[in-house]
This record gives structure tokens, sequence and C-alpha cells, in this order.
């Protein structure tokens, strides 16, 4: 198996779409950090002029940490479709290519196969956050300097410099998990297809329909939203609250996970029946 | 011929795609040494039964035998001992004529050398062009990599799907000798697919042709030469 995940992972860093998703995650970090540097001090002082009637706010607030947690909200919306440009072309670009044809005659199993794609996906999708985590911390501490963090969720707060890394830390780690959903959503539409852009637009529109339907405050989404697996994306934002409730966490993890794995198995049925045509 | 001897063994095979009957209750035998001409107009089926033998494609009914294996259950065994180029050589065109072998030769499991994947290249005449990029190739080169790829393994069956379609005719008979090849000096059953008369003759001491998805005439090449009189080729001709 060890094996045929490094020949999937060959393929995917040697072609060039697969760098498309770092490009724009260095563009976008370097644009946040630009305007951050050049605006930021007068961009958070209109922000938080309300704040300054009540507190009195000390010290470097517009640091590195402010930049990562803005890319950071920026980009989660944006990272799926990085992903889904490789992982939902994994198997429908080889079909549509004729390769997989080609793969297919070889006494490879197409469990094997699947599986390694999947392997593979999954290593993508981790070296892409993995980056955009190291990128955006690096490049602001580097350039804008720690600080104490202000994150205005249900409530205003503040977190000490010194209690900041670790919650980026696991925000990261949570959204590893979220790719992964992503990701495996996308390779099972990718086994289902004989043309690239198909699976890359229906995971698209699957994530854009589901947050839809799960941030709509209306009654009758209500009883949907626990079994779309886009009302748990957020997750991560919970880190950046001083009560994080830890079972929920684990629940929308759990989630997460049993998405995963039900995609992933959708997909081995899916595959393991389909007639290659192409 | 000693039934010991099949290569591969097809009986009542079938396939429906929605409204078109694409393989209807084929059977045919091929046995080791042949280079068996499976022939027929566009769209007989010829591509679907060979899909069928490879698992590309699953029959709604009917049993695929091959090498004395059943194709459902020894599908591995099965593979590990062909190699197929079916239609057009589709490969990995970013990347170079060796890597392609290297990386299809690591799917099977097989244990990557290099002076193999040469020596496919060479018989191909590929040699000097290893490390091309794919996409700088002729269709004549893919054509000819494509059988590089089947062959890389080994096997002791080749199937080869149009293996000329396409091609100028010193492809064709760049093609049409390396078969010969194949067959004489390296001992490899072939099984050739085309819809060309001509081509089949000259290369296939046995052959089948088969119409809208069933056989239509079957046996040696020579002896369904030899009784023109029944004209072959008129026949043929209308079929397509």
């Amino acid at each position: 198996m060890g094996r045929i995940t490094r020949i999937e992972l060959y393929k995917v860093f040697t072609r060039k779409r697969s760098y498309i998703g770092f490009a724009a995650i260095l563009i976008i970090v370097l644009i946040t950090l630009g305007a951050i540097a050049w605006e930021g001090k007068d961009v958070f002082d209109f922000l938080t002029q309300n704040l300054t009637q009540s507190f009195y706010l000390q010290g470097n607030l517009v640091n590195g940490y402010m930049e990562s947690y803005l890319v950071l909200n920026f980009l989660w919306v944006h990272i799926p479709l990085l992903i889904v440009i490789v992982t939902g072309d994994l198997l429908s670009g080889e079909a549509n290519a004729g390769t997989l044809r080609v793969v297919l005659t070889r006494p490879v199993s197409r469990v094997r196969l699947v599986t390694a794609k999947f392997n593979a996906g999954m290593i993508y999708s981790f070296t892409l956050v993995i980056f955009l985590a190291v990128i955006s911390i690096g490049s602001g501490i580097l350039l804008l300097g720690r600080g104490d963090l202000i994150v205005l969720m249900d409530t205003l707060n503040i977190f000490p410099s010194h209690d900041v890394l670790w919650r980026f830390l696991m925000a990261y780690l949570f959204g590893l998990l979220s790719m992964t959903t992503i990701a495996s959503l996308s390779l099972l539409l990718s086994a289902m297809s004989n043309n690239s852009l198909g699976p890359i637009l229906s995971t698209m529109a699957v994530i854009i329909v589901f947050t839809l339907i799960s941030s709509l405050d209306i009654r009758v989404f209500d009883l949907i939203k626990p079994y779309l697996f886009t009302s748990y994306l957020d997750t991560w934002q919970m880190f950046f609250s001083f009560n994080i409730d830890r079972a929920e966490v684990i629940k929308n993890g759990a989630v997460l996970l049993g998405h995963t794995g039900l995609f992933y198995g959708l997909t081995v049925f899916c595959f393991s029946r389909k007639d290659i045509l192409t | 011929m000693d039934p010991a001897h099949v290569i591969i063994r097809i009986r009542g095979l079938s396939k429906r795609f929605g409204d078109i009957q694409a393989v209807d209750g084929l059977n045919l035998d091929v046995y080791a040494g042949d280079v068996y001409g499976f022939l027929g107009p566009n769209g007989s089926g010829k591509s679907t039964t060979i899909r069928m033998m490879l698992s590309l494609v699953r029959p709604d009914s009917g049993t695929i035998e091959l090498f004395g294996l059943p194709l459902r259950g020894s599908r591995r065994a099965i593979l590990e001992r062909t190699g197929a180029l079916i239609e057009k050589p589709d490969l990995y065109d970013y990347l170079t004529a060796f890597k392609n072998l290297e990386i299809l030769s690591a799917y099977a499991g097989d244990k990557v050398i290099s002076r193999r994947i040469m020596e496919v290249l060479a018989v191909t005449g590929l040699e000097k062009r290893a490390h091309s990029r794919v996409k700088t190739f002729s269709k004549g080169m893919k054509q000819r990599l494509g059988i590089a790829q089947a062959l890389v393994g080994d096997p002791e069956l080749l199937i080869l799907d149009e293996p000329t379609a396409g091609l100028d005719p010193q492809g064709v008979k760049d093609i049409r000798d390396l078969i010969a090849t194949l067959n004489h000096d390296m001992h490899k059953t072939v099984l050739i697919s085309s819809h060309q008369l001509h081509e089949i003759e000259q290369v296939a001491n046995r052959m089948i042709i088969i119409d809208k998805g069933h056989a239509v005439v079957e046996g040696e090449v020579k002896e369904l030469l030899k009784d023109r009189d029944q004209n072959l080729e008129s026949y043929f001709l209308n079929l397509t």
C-alpha cells in the first residue's frame, strides 16, 4: 500500500495544478500582511473606537497573531476550493485522460487504488493546511511581532500573547479534520464522474448549499442541520473562547471523522462497481 | 487443439448498456501461441469484450477464463500474466517514457528493474527516447510505448485493441512487425482486435468475426481465406 500511495503522491506533486493552492495561500497571506502593515493600525482604531470608551487598550495589538487570525477566517472559506482542485480530480481526471484504464489493466485491486488515492488526497490536504499555518503565523510573527490577540465572537476575548499559539495549533488540527471530510467528499464525487470539472464544481456546490442551510436560522432547517457535515466545519472557532466546550469539540470531531469514513466507504463501493468505459 | 492449451475461454458472455446489447452470448477460445484476430465493424462489441476480459467492465452474464482460471476471483493472478493495450495508449504525458513504465510496473507490485524497462523500450524502438516526456512523442511512438507498457511485466498473453488505429502506413507496418516478433521470437500469445480484415489476414493464424455482439465466423485464417468462394471479404464488407 505504501508503494502505491507514494506513486499517487508523486503524480499529485508533479502536476502544476497542485501548486495553485500553495501560490494562492502565499499571495493571500502577503496581501493581508501588506494591508495590515500599511493600514492595520487605522483599521484597528476604527474597529475598536467604541471599546476605547470603556477600555484602555495598550501594547502591540496589531501583531502577527491578529494577522494569522484574520487569514484563518478568510481562508477556511477558500481552502476547500483549493483542496478539491486536486482531490476532485484524483479519479475523474485519470478517467478523463484514459490513464485509469491503463492502470487498471495492471494487477492492482480497485480497493487498493482508491485507498492509495484517498491517502494521497489526505496528505495533500494536510500539506496545504500546514503550509497555511506556517506561512501565516511565521511571517506574521516575523514581520509584525507578537502581542495579545483580540477576538470578537459572542463576547470580547482578549488572549495574552503566551496563551495564543496553542489555540492556533488546535484550530489548525481541527481544520485538518474538516479538510479531510471535504477531500473525501470530493474523492467520492470523483469516483462517480469521468470528467475533471464535474466533481470539483459539485463538491463546491454541496459545500455552499450545506453551509447556507447550516448558517440560516430557519426552524425547518434545524431538523437537518445536525446531519450536515458543514455544521461542524467551524468548530475551530471554539478554541478562541475562554471556556472551551471539550465534549462539543470531541463530538463535532467524531461527526466529521464519521462523514470521512462514510464517504471513503461509498467511494470504494462505487468505484469497485464502476464500468471503465473511457 | 489440446484444451489444456486454452489461454482464453469465453462462454455465453453478454453485456447490455441501456437499450444497446453490446455483447450477446459470445463464445471464443484462444490457444497458446495464437495470434488471434478479433474482427468486427465499429460498434460490434470488440472493445466491450476486451474490457470484460480485463475486468474493466462487469459482464451481465457468461464466464471468462484465462489460463484456466475464472476471471472472477482470480483477477490479480490473471493480470500478472497479461499485458494489454486498450484503444489509445493513454499514458502520463507530463512524465518521461521511462517514468511511465516505472510507475506502471510499481502498480503491479513488480520490483522495478531498470534493465527490464530499457529492454522493452529497445524492443519497441524507443530506447533513445526513454527520458523524453511522452507529450513530445508522435502518435506512432505513443502506440509503441503503449505496447512497451503491456510488455513490461513479461506477460504470456498480450491483448491489443486496435493497435494500429490512426497510424500512417509505416507505423502500421512497424506494429505488425513487432507483433510478429513478439509471437515468433518471444512466444507471446496475442489477441489483436481490428475492424480491418486485411490487417488481421497479415498477422493472425486464427480469427473470429463478430457483429452485434455475437460470433458470425470463427476458424483458421488460412482455411477461411482459402474458401474465398464464400467471399469472406465481401461478407465482412457487408457487415461493415
